[in-house]
């Protein structure tokens, strides 16, 4: 009997094993910002086209990892890589949506909105330089704001992310002291407060702290109904975290002058702009061994850049404008397969 | 073998050896192989931490585990934080788990009515089964709060300013931090503790109990004087296999420590772990020396619970007192 | 010769003392329990339908399921099970049977302890180093090996205590027949243990089954079904903890169904553990 089960189990084992994938796959790895509409975006493609597009979030880190060691076909980061490591690993990128960082806080009788704060005023909490919420520097851009004199109890990511690369550097942007003190990176070494593992554990935090200040991705803010505050942005006007500011950001933005589209949308320009804004990015080899692999990846793209806006915006995310889509398809011509020629018009 | 004087039949081969003794010593080869495939993975991941951590070593030197700094920006990478956030977490869920687990081994084994004992063992084995990642989430979401409500701000209010009490209680009164967490490391480790002394103390022969009631002790007395005692050795083993558990645990402390890599200041500051640490950075660490200093990290914990075994080892083989 | 009534008046105290504590922890201990188990049921039952094993994990905003999950986790549970239980019960076997008193023994015995103990995190980069990064991807062979080294030394511990706790009249019985060492062995000392040893292995599946941090490194997981343990492979503690600490209310819907599926599994290969040590004793 028991040796039946065993030969059964051991036929069966050898015939899964063996068994190949379904249909066509193509693999991509990285930042967990876009984990979402990717997996959206693949899910509608599969049934449209058959292909299985299968995107794992292991953070922006392990993506770029992964694809220079060429275990996946793309990789994804919310950090865009600079020009010259783009041409020492022969890798190309080029931005898919765009999201919007925003500093959420814990202070009853404030409602969503009602409260104000510079990216001079962050980078100073975020230093522990301004311990009490009714510092005159707060109170100054919030006259007509009730402030407690209550500490404030300062939430950062415990974790690697795109979005703590994304607000480090808009603090580095504005504050000189941060940038030389702290710096802009996906980890830092926080001067003060308490970490929070990713934007949930961030949300969670300031949500059960009275006197919190914390910064999460603009999905989390609005699923968990969270008071934001307004923040001041190039233009000078006091801007809310909405879809429309982030693609303001994103149109007010000089792509074409930005090579490899290493460009973090910080204080754009425009009325309407919300300062710290960001895109995501894809990562592939400009050489490819398999030219019908990155062809369909490039297909993927396509269909989602023409298609994929409805299904972005419902999970809150932002489409890039046109006129950059029309710039990244120019791109895609620098990617050759093995006999020289684009893999994808 | 009785053969007969007059018989014509020839005489059986005499064999030296039991049938079939050529392939004993291809049996003992393959055990033998399996045992030492053992070692040497064992083997594979030091030597897999030590390649992999290499480049932070000798970079930092002994000064990393000394140092409490970790900048990834500025590539200064010192463990200091990480280390004492595992020691300090490991040894208080232990002091909280211990007494606990002790006790429900002997309510189970000495006061528990025989119709409960099943359905009560079961439940607290059940505690064993629950995923870490649930302990995460339940203890951020549900237990944090009531702990900062009711354990924290009151403790942190009561304390009378300059006294032990304060500088015990610093910290941000939230329901995150280091005890937090070290409470529920103790949960998830009380039933592997419990389990274990349960199944040494049903073990310990009546005799012995009934020797020491027959000299009247009450119930606990012999509990504490005569079978605790008794078990002695493997109630260490059992304390040192919660201990490793606790030390290793990822999901359930990431969530709830706070994870700041300064050194803490009080039981209600921010901390972390090692393996937290790894946990949380190393599939998004991008530069070389980030991702070595992780494995030095991880070479470090591996350090920590091989002593921590080797120590119950140790006090195992000292001959036992009668 | 009397003893002094104060004395036993306060040994008495004791007792009742000591009595109480142990009362007062082990309800304390469960209300620890039934506070999770209260998120977790709830929790979980709120997003449990049909679905959840029918249809394959979705996107946020699609309906789905973890039914590729539960397969995956199934395969490489099934996967590191079986490498395992042969390496687990042979290196075991060969403590109890062949190895003695000796320092190597002793050594190998001490050391399976430490990778018993060691935390699943290494083990997981461990197993990156070795198969995922010089083979070029992540896959569910991976995964499964990482898996195997976690059950594998409590595997052999069990057995190891099993096959030493068998009566030596029973090897001794084998030989005198003219068996060797391997026969008694394999037909008289396994099939004695049996029981035992199964109960080690389910115990060891039980341990495998919520361990998330190694299969982050190895087998990943996949939005899809694939049956392909080449590549990387859907299982349940990844998506639970991809999904639980999403923004959508879906995917952490499901990440709680998820949890209370892994929960209850382990509950039931628990008890069917424990079902068999008791048949064992009744023999």
């Amino acid at each position: 009997m028991l040796k039946t089960i065993l030969a059964a189990g051991a036929g069966l084992a050898a015939a899964l094993a063996c068994t190949a994938a379904l249909a066509a796959t193509i693999s991509g790895a990285g930042a967990t910002f876009p984990a979402p509409v990717y997996a959206k975006w693949a899910e509608t493609y599969k049934a449209r086209s058959g292909l299985l597009l299968n995107y794992q979030a292991i953070g922006s880190g392990g993506g770029i990892k992964q694809i220079e060691a060429k275990t996946v076909d793309f990789g994804a980061s919310d950090k865009p890589l600079k020009p010259d490591v783009l041409a020492a690993n022969g890798l190309m990128q080029f931005p898919t949506v765009v999201g919007g960082v925003v500093p959420v806080v814990n202070l009853p009788g404030i409602a969503p909105g009602a409260i104000r704060l510079s990216g001079a005023v962050l980078a100073d909490i975020y230093r522990g330089v301004r311990t009490f919420w009714d510092d005159p520097a707060i109170k100054v851009i919030n006259p007509r704001v009730k402030l407690p004199h209550a500490r404030i109890t300062v939430v950062h990511r415990s974790d690697g992310s795109g979005t703590s690369f994304l607000f480090t550097s808009y603090l580095a942007l504005k504050a000189p002291h941060w940038a030389k003190e702290v710096g802009a990176n996906d980890a830092v070494s926080w001067p003060v407060g308490v970490g929070g593992k990713g934007n949930d554990g961030v949300a969670a935090m300031v949500k059960q702290t009275p006197g919190a200040i914390g910064y999460v991705e603009y999905a989390y803010a609005k699923q968990n109904r969270m008071i934001y505050a307004l923040m001041q942005n190039r233009a000078g006007g006091w801007v809310a975290p909405t879809a429309e500011n982030f693609a303001a950001a994103a149109a007010g933005a000089k792509w074409q002058a930005a090579p490899g589209f290493y460009l973090l949308l910080l204080d754009q320009p425009g009325g309407k702009s919300w300062p710290i804004t960001g895109a995501t990015f894809i990562l592939m080899h400009q050489k490819q061994a398999n030219a019908q692999n990155a062809h369909d990846v490039l297909a993927f793209f396509d269909w989602a850049y023409k298609n994929g806006n409805p299904a972005a915006q419902q999970l809150d995310y932002v489409p890039l404008p046109e006129p950059v889509k029309a710039l990244i398809r120019k791109s895609w011509l620098k990617i050759v397969g093995p006999n020289g020629q684009p893999v994808y018009r | 073998m009785t053969i007969a004087l007059n018989s014509t039949a020839p005489l059986p081969r005499r064999r030296s050896a039991p049938r079939g003794a050529g392939f004993e010593p291809v049996f003992e080869g393959v055990c033998f192989a399996a045992a030492t495939a053992l070692l040497a993975s064992l083997g594979g991941v030091v030597v897999s931490l030590m390649v992999g951590g290499w480049p932070a070593l000798t970079r930092f030197g002994f000064g990393f585990l000394t140092t409490s700094t970790w900048d990834p920006v500025k590539e200064v990478y010192g463990a200091a934080g990480p280390i004492v956030g595992t020691l300090i977490t490991s040894a208080l869920a232990l002091i909280l788990a211990l007494p606990v687990a002790g006790g429900v081994a002997f309510f189970l084994v000495e006061l528990c009515p025989a119709f409960l004992r099943r359905t009560i063992g079961t439940a607290v084995e059940l505690l064993a089964g629950i995923p870490s990642i649930v302990y995460g989430m339940w203890g951020l979401f549900v237990f944090a709060p009531f702990f900062s409500q009711h354990v924290e701000l009151p403790l942190m209010s009561a304390a009378p300013p300059g006294s032990l009490l304060e500088s015990l209680t610093q910290g941000v009164p939230n329901g995150s931090g280091i005890l937090a967490a070290s409470i529920i490391l103790a949960i998830m480790i009380l039933p592997f503790i419990a389990a274990t002394l349960r199944e040494l103390l049903t073990a310990v022969p009546p005799q012995v109990r009934e020797s020491a009631y027959g000299l009247g002790a009450t119930m606990g007395e012999v509990a504490m004087k005569v079978t605790l005692p008794y078990v002695r050795r493997g109630a260490i083993g059992a304390v040192m296999l919660g201990l490793g558990r606790a030390l290793g645990e990822t999901m359930a402390v990431t969530f709830i420590i706070g994870n700041s890599h300064d050194l803490p200041k009080g039981l209600f500051a921010s901390g972390s772990t090692i393996a937290s640490t790894i946990a949380n950075e190393f599939t998004e660490a991008t530069s070389p020396l980030h991702t070595a200093s992780l494995i030095a990290l991880g070479l470090v914990l591996f350090a920590i619970t091989f002593t921590v075994l080797a120590l119950a080892r140790l006090m195992l083989r000292q001959p036992a007192r009668l | 010769m009397a003893v002094s009534p104060a004395r036993i008046a306060r040994r008495r105290i004791g007792n009742a003392l000591f009595m109480g504590a142990c009362v007062a922890v082990t309800v304390l201990a469960l209300a620890a329990l039934a506070a999770i188990l209260w998120s977790l049921v709830s929790q979980g039952l709120a997003g449990m339908n049909l679905a959840v094993f029918t249809r394959s994990t979705p996107a946020p905003g699609s309906s789905g399921g973890l039914a590729n999950a539960i397969v995956g986790s199934i395969m490489l549970g099934l996967a590191a099970m079986a490498m395992a239980v042969v390496v687990g019960i042979l290196a075991g076997t060969w403590l109890a049977e062949y190895a003695g008193e000796s320092r190597y023994g002793s050594a190998v015995r001490f050391l399976n302890d430490v990778l018993l103990s060691a935390p699943s995190i290494l083990v997981g980069l461990f197993v990156y180093e070795i198969l995922v990064a010089p083979f070029g991807g992540f896959s569910g062979i991976a995964g499964a090996v990482a898996l195997a080294l976690l059950a594998a030394p409590i595997i052999t511990r069990t057995t190891e205590d099993v096959l030493r706790l068998q009566a030596t009249s029973l090897r001794e019985s084998g030989i005198a027949l003219g068996a060797p060492a391997w026969r008694v062995i394999g037909r008289i000392l396994w099939r004695s243990g049996a029981s035992g040893i199964v109960t080690g292995a389910l115990l060891a599946f039980a341990r495998i089954s919520g361990e998330t941090a190694p299969l982050l490194f190895t087998a990943l997981n996949n939005q899809f079904f694939s049956l392909d343990m080449r590549g990387p492979m859907a299982n349940l503690p990844v998506v639970i903890y991809q999904f639980a600490l999403s923004a959508y209310d879906d995917w952490r819907r499901l990440a709680w169904a998820g949890a209370l599926i892994i929960a209850v599994s382990v509950l039931g290969v628990t008890v069917l553990a424990r079902v068999l040590a008791r048949e064992r004793k009744r023999v």
